[in-house]
């Protein structure tokens, strides 16, 4: 992965976890690639990536702040999915599972979720265009 | 701007070319990484364009048609050797008192300053510093003249991982405070993705490659497919470099376009910024300089324009 995106992708990171909200302040160019040893226009380009997306607004002479939000999910709701995740853990470490097999287990269940999901939103999708194809017909009939 | 700008540049020690008909223009403003192996050209050039040598044949000119060397260039070139030309025996305040009686321009308190933030204390001799502290040395003089072009021969070249990444963040802050444009050599291209943005390719004295690094890779890509001759009769494609490895071939193609149609049966993906100088470097045939370049792979391996 380009190295502007890994910077996009740890700041929406940090907007869905909540650890950056907006009117924070992002880092200056300088302190990033004085942190990081990289190229200041990939920090420049990670910025327009995040203006682009409604995200981050550069504020002439004073910095990049936070203008947007990810968090779809609100803070409360996702501690209380979070404690569910955690009583699952201490049932899969009671279990005997190690940190391995916590993540194997996890990456699958979330691989079979996925594809069950993008199977039923096809057959809804293959549902409504065959009901609008035959609205269709009828309507040249 | 042009910061480096050469034409038909040459220059032979004895009988051998150590550069050769080397054309390019760098404009102002970029990371700039020339990369090539031992013996390719690079410190040749690179004291061509600090004004140390002196071309044999063609011409070279630097910050918009400045004569390297001259007092004009001096000043607003900082150069960087390979082997930092410091004074072992003298402690690190007298050597920034030196540089500041051999440069015009000079801002010791600037220079004093850099060095406290790096904990390089001013009554240590020269000699006593770690390889790291003695490039950060050489760096701290080469921007107290406050240039705009900051030329550097090998510098990450001598340095463990650690000082490494710690010179390569020191530069790139010079590169935002300053906004000076930064020529560098490296023979290590694995670090460069990271720092460079222009990259000059030079192989045996000749140049190879010339560009932004994000257009060179949006106009090569890697293919992976059934080997065999056949994959070069139908079809035109600028076939950098071939690798064959079993049954499979790995190309590295050049595209006129990002959704150039992929051949049947192969497999197209993104080209790292080393494996497009690594396939150059193999083939040093292939070329691809600014201007338009196209070539057809009817059997051959490597594109010559």
């Amino acid at each position: 992965m380009p190295t502007y995106l890994q910077l996009v992708h740890q700041v929406e990171q940090s907007l869905r976890l909540g650890y950056l909200k907006e009117g924070d302040r992002l880092p200056t160019v300088k302190e990033t690639v004085e942190a990081l040893a990289i190229n200041p226009n990939t920090v420049l380009k990670a910025y327009r990536e995040l203006d682009n997306k409604g995200l981050a607004t550069g504020r002439p002479g004073q910095g990049t702040f936070i203008a947007g939000t990810l968090r779809r999910v609100g803070l409360t709701e996702q501690s209380e999915l979070r404690k569910g995740l955690m009583s699952w853990l201490r049932t899969a470490d009671d279990a005997g599972l190690d940190f391995e097999w916590i993540e194997a287990l996890f990456a699958a269940s979330m691989r079979d979720f996925r594809e069950r999901r993008d199977v039923a939103s096809a057959r809804r999708g293959a549902a409504r265009r065959a009901d609008h194809g035959s609205k269709q017909t009828r309507g040249v009939a | 701007m042009n910061i480096i700008e050469s034409c038909g540049l040459g220059r032979r020690f004895g009988r051998t070319w150590a550069l050769r008909d080397c054309s390019m223009a760098i404009p102002a403003g970029h990371v700039v990484a020339l990369v090539g192996p031992n013996g390719a050209g690079k410190t040749t050039l690179l004291n061509l364009a600090a004004g140390l040598l002196q071309p044999t044949s063609g011409r070279l000119t630097v910050l918009a048609g400045e004569q390297p060397g001259s007092a004009q260039a001096r000043n607003r070139i900082g150069f960087v050797a390979q082997d930092a030309k410091l004074y072992a025996h003298l402690p690190v305040g007298d050597m920034l008192r030196v540089a500041r009686n051999l440069n015009q321009t000079w801002d010791g308190d600037r220079a004093r300053a850099r060095l406290a933030d790096l904990g390089i204390p001013l009554d240590r001799k020269v000699r006593q510093l770690s390889g790291g502290q003695r490039a950060q040395l050489a760096l701290t003089i080469a921007v107290a003249k406050r240039p705009e072009v900051l030329i550097l021969d090998e510098p990450l070249a001598a340095l463990d991982p650690l000082a490494r990444h710690d010179l390569m963040s020191s530069l790139m802050a010079a590169v935002v405070e300053d906004g000076l444009s930064l020529v560098f050599s490296s023979h290590v291209v694995s670090e460069l993705e990271r720092i460079a943005d222009y990259l000059v390719v030079l192989n045996n004295g000749r140049l190879q490659l010339a560009g932004e690094v994000e257009h060179l890779l949006a106009r090569h890509k890697i293919l992976t497919g059934p080997g065999g001759e056949m994959f070069v009769d139908s079809q035109r494609i600028a076939i950098v470099h071939a690798q064959q490895a079993g049954a499979q071939a790995h190309l590295l193609v050049r595209t006129s376009a990002a959704e150039d149609p992929v051949p049947h049966g192969w497999q197209s993906q993104s080209a790292s910024l080393e494996e497009l100088v690594l396939g150059y470097l193999r083939d040093p045939g292939a070329r691809m300089l600014p201007g338009p370049a196209v070539a057809t792979a009817g059997g051959a391996r490597a594109v010559t324009p």
